[in-house]
């Protein structure tokens, strides 16, 4: 089989279904019982049952990083950001807001910023993060870029984002469909765009 | 006995629902647990594998178990917090009996004597009324061995004919079609033959809620081309993304199917050799979807035409497929004339019995196939056996070690169970692992119909909302109390193993089934010493019928990760994939694939009538309801898991924006659903995800709460089956919040 080191995060929103397994099994997680640090969101219900999972993209120059004064947060050698460090950070939430992906949580009960650490207890053992080893639409998936390659066959991995002139490269790969793969994704220009992919119709006979 | 309104707040408070959250061991990550018990998922009929942690005798917590071959680990948020259902404030830890001056209306009464008092009563009814006075309620989250048990024990010691299941809302209109086109109930492939389909048909199941592991076998389908289609009138988020969706108005899919059939015909996309060869009745069918033009089929259905040829163009030419239905198409008045239709569909493209070629139904219940097969259902005996046949009586009896005289005859279904309670038929009742007061359509009737019983015992671990009726509560088991086999919706069959031991007089469920003949003074075929024991009877029970398990063992099971049946001896490989060319089975003897005497599958002609209830201008909408993914069935399990109830506190009624507009409702305004047997009263959701004349509303809460004191309690003729997929209604804001918003926490 793959080695556990080759082993990357794929997101791939195309098949979250929105059940928030994820959501509970990482409060599950022994690191952090009882906090899910999974952001699960709704597009927009109203239009659609689309959501999107987000954990950190453990970007290469993390901006939460970049912009802690206290320098509470570390980015290990094999890539993964850790969870802000207890004795040193002061809770001021600059990693919160400045984070383009808008991934730590303040805890304030803990004066603590706490983000996911990619299951740093499993993956460091050799097993999967527990939200892809459980997720059942294989929305959050952990595996080597051959399993994906030969497994995704309608989506590419993707982990450049833009955001304005901010360029950032992630460890964790965003999936984006294999037909218009683009070279980054701009996550800004989404924004002000109208969405490009496929229209769900109700086929109804006539209007109601 | 009726219950007064006051002590219902007391009852709650002394019995729940009440939510749990992970707290003391279950939060504390320093220690090891004790053990990791490799078992399964208490909830649906994916039954997918885990590993339970156990320290001092009590679920802490799980770990994925990877190695399982149909899960690999995945999981949804019910069986992430499954855990937490164990050491629950609410668990019943000993007997109750009834008593008005109690608080909550009940008080604690020694387990001895409640068995005593419990046979006393069967006794006295069953003496003063006769026998088939007692009925028996059970259920398809029971393991295989305790459905054997509660069937025998019906029949063999309380000699009643009326026992049924809730099965009944569940499984039996596919299990009447699959009968009368295969000859044999259990899903015709292994989910493993869903990724290897180039077509993919989900009609009428919320896979991404309600079988949610599911869905990455139709992902994968999807990456390798396939083409997926979805039959619902709601856009649901296995639908989001499929290449075609058919917006069905609710209760008119043989119609769909009839004229999808029409234009395969009228395309000549059929398998001759298929039909001729391994099908009878093609010509009838054919003759009777003449008239289902697509004109016609749009009328009717209310599809456009396009996307009902659209459907055709899919299905009809492809190499492989897949399809899958669940409740949506089952749950009608005409539940079998729609499977029947969907088969149709099947056996024109002589696409089964080969890799990527299936057919199955979702089964809902944790042993939802299993369940239905060993003779808890008013007309079955063990081996999916017929109660009315001469040759299967006589084997059953044998077994026994009874005169197939004493065997009784064919009992009533669920639902009229209660309408022989209101015509005085049956004056006592015993019910486990069943809420009718919850799960039946229509249930202010239910209601009344258990205050009616001269009494009514229930088993169960949970105080739920039916057993609050009860004289006598009996406490029974927790899944992870006892060993068992089920059979999971592929037609695995897999072993739940024991965690720990039940707390305080809590007794495995067949114990008390068993102390209840001792008391009767009838223990003679009840004297088991465990599930293993039991199954080992089910095996001889079952061998030769057409649910064969006489070759199935516990060691097998668990060394095999499960064996499909039919598995006739120890040395069969069981029988992942049915209908296989060639593949022998006892009905056809040596002609097979199919379970007849010729080996041949039939075609039925799928017959499309309209809704028991059709909207008309007093009640202009239609309502239809089901499952959301964070809770299960009757919910006495779910609403006591507090994150569980957090993802989906409270029952909401979705509607269209256009159909809000007219009606003057805003998303989140509390809004009245009333059909002519009762209303609730719910918060809006306004969503473009739903036909604009259906609403949907979910039925797992109990009291004002439920929705299903709105449906209509109509069956299907062949499959008893309620139809609570659609009723019609008026909907309307309401005037102001209802009472329960003030008096009771969300679950409750």
């Amino acid at each position: 089989m793959f080695a556990s080191e080759n082993r990357e995060f794929f997101i791939d929103p195309g098949r979250c279904i929105g059940c928030q397994a994820c959501v509970h099994a990482c409060s599950e997680c022994d690191t952090h019982r009882g906090h899910s640090m999974i952001h699960l969101e709704y597009i927009d219900r109203e239009l659609t049952p689309q959501t999107v999972p987000v954990v950190c993209m453990h970007c290469d120059s993390p901006t939460c990083a970049e912009v802690c004064p206290a320098d509470a947060i570390k980015r290990t050698a094999d890539g993964v950001v850790q969870t802000a460090r207890k004795p040193r950070c002061i809770a001021c939430n600059n990693c919160v807001l400045a984070c383009p992906f808008g991934v730590p949580k303040m805890k304030t009960e803990f004066e603590l910023m706490m983000k996911c650490d990619m299951c740093y207890d499993r993956t460091s053992a050799g097993k999967k993060p527990m939200c892809a080893t459980v997720c059942p639409s294989g929305a959050l998936y952990f595996g080597t870029h051959e399993e994906v390659e030969s497994l995704r066959k309608t989506a590419t991995p993707v982990n450049q984002f833009h955001f304005g002139r901010q360029v950032i490269n992630t460890k964790v790969h965003m999936m984006a469909p294999k037909a218009r793969t683009p070279a980054y994704i701009d996550v800004a220009a989404a924004l002000e765009e109208h969405p490009t992919g496929q229209d769900m119709f109700l086929n109804i006979l006539t209007d109601f | 006995m009726a219950i007064e309104p006051g002590t219902i707040q007391e009852t709650i408070h002394r019995f729940g629902p009440n939510r749990s959250y992970p707290s003391g061991a279950r939060l504390d990550t320093t220690g090891e647990p004790d053990k990791l018990v490799k078992t399964h998922c208490c909830f649906c009929g994916q039954q997918c594998g885990i590993q339970l942690k156990v320290k001092d005798n009590a679920v802490v917590g799980f770990e994925p178990w990877e190695e399982f071959p149909f899960n690999k680990g995945m999981l949804c948020p019910k069986g992430i917090r499954r855990y937490l259902q164990g050491a629950h404030p609410d668990r019943l830890v000993t007997a109750y009996e009834r008593d008005s001056a109690a608080p909550g209306g009940f008080r604690q009464l020694g387990y001895q004597a409640a068995i005593a008092r419990v046979a006393g009563e069967i006794e006295r009814i069953q003496t003063t009324h006769g026998r088939d006075a007692f009925a028996l309620l059970s259920g398809a989250s029971l393991t295989t061995e305790k459905t054997y048990l509660m069937g025998k024990f019906a029949r063999m010691c309380l000699r009643t004919a009326n026992i049924d299941y809730n099965g009944r809302l569940c499984m039996v209109s596919a299990g009447a079609g699959n009968k009368k086109s295969f000859g044999i109930d259990r899903s015709a492939n292994p989910w493993s033959d869903i990724p290897l389909a180039e077509v993919i048909v989900i009609a009428g199941a919320n896979v991404a809620e309600c079988a949610p592991i599911t869905t990455n076998y139709v992902w994968q389908a999807r990456e390798q081309g396939a083409k997926v289609i979805v039959i619902d009138p709601r856009i649901t988020p296995i639908a989001r993304t499929c290449d075609l969706f058919l917006p069905v108005k609710p209760g008119r899919d043989a119609a769909l199917f009839n004229g999808i059939l029409h234009l395969m015909i009228e395309h000549d996309w059929l398998d001759h050799e298929f039909i001729e060869q391994h099908t009878v009745g093609f010509d009838k069918v054919a003759e009777h979807v003449k008239p289902w033009t697509p004109q016609r089929t749009a009328e009717v259905t209310g599809i456009t035409e396009r996307a009902i040829r659209q459907a055709a163009e899919m299905w009809g030419p492809a190499k492989t497929s897949f399809l899958l239905h669940a409740r949506g198409i089952e749950h009608h008045s005409h539940g079998v004339q729609n499977v029947l239709g969907a088969i149709n569909l099947v056996l024109a493209s002589g696409r089964i019995g080969r890799a990527g070629c299936g057919y199955a139904t979702i089964t809902g219940q944790a042993n939802g196939q299993g369940g239905r097969e060993h003779g808890q259902k008013c007309d079955q005996l063990p081996g999916s056996r017929d109660i009315d046949n001469p040759e299967h009586r006589a084997h059953v009896a044998g077994v026994w070690g009874i005169s197939p005289d004493e065997l009784p005859g064919k009992g009533v279904d669920a639902y009229e169970i209660f309408r022989k309670i209101d015509r005085g038929e049956v004056r006592g009742l015993l019910s486990i692992c069943f809420n009718p007061k919850v799960s039946l359509p229509d249930n202010n009737f239910i209601g009344r119909m258990l205050d009616k019983l001269d009494f009514y015992v229930a088993i169960d671990f949970f105080l739920n909302e039916s057993a609050r009726h009860a004289d006598v509560v009996l406490p029974g088991s927790l899944q992870e109390e006892d060993e068992g086999l089920v059979t999971s919706a592929e037609g695995r069959v897999i072993k739940i193993n024991k965690c720990i031991d039940p707390p305080g007089e809590a007794r495995q469920d067949w114990r008390i089934i068993q102390d209840l003949a001792r008391a009767l003074g009838r223990e003679r075929g009840f004297t088991f010493g465990g599930p293993r024991e039991i199954f080992e009877e089910l095996r001889r029970a079952s061998a030769g019928g057409v649910a064969d398990y006489a070759g199935i063992t516990y060691d097998r099971v668990e060394r095999e990760m499960g064996v499909f049946w039919p598995c006739p001896t120890e040395d069969h490989p069981g029988t992942p994939r049915l209908f296989e060319p060639g593949t022998w089975n006892p009905v056809a003897n040596g002609s097979g694939p199919f379970y007849f005497a010729d080996g041949k599958a039939r075609f039925n002609v799928a017959t499309y009538s309209p809704p028991a209830e059709d909207v008309d201008s007093e009640y202009p909408i239609m309502l239809t309801t089901g499952r959301v993914v964070s809770h299960f069935l009757s919910g006495t399990q779910t609403r006591r898991i507090g994150p569980l109830v957090d993802q989906y506190p409270e029952p909401r009624v979705e509607l269209h924006p256009q159909l809000a507009a007219k009606l003057g409702i805003q998303d989140q305004d509390w809004t009245t659903v009333e059909s002519r047997r009762g209303s609730c009263t719910v918060r809006a959701e306004v969503v473009k995800t739903i036909r604009p004349d259906t609403v949907f509303v979910p039925y797992h809460w109990s009291g004002l709460k439920s929705i299903n004191q709105v449906t209509i309690a109509a069956q299907d003729p062949i499959s008893k089956i309620p139809e609570y997929k659609i009723c019609a209604v008026r909907v309307f804001k309401a005037a102001e919040a209802p009472e329960y918003a003030r008096q009771l926490e969300p679950q409750q």
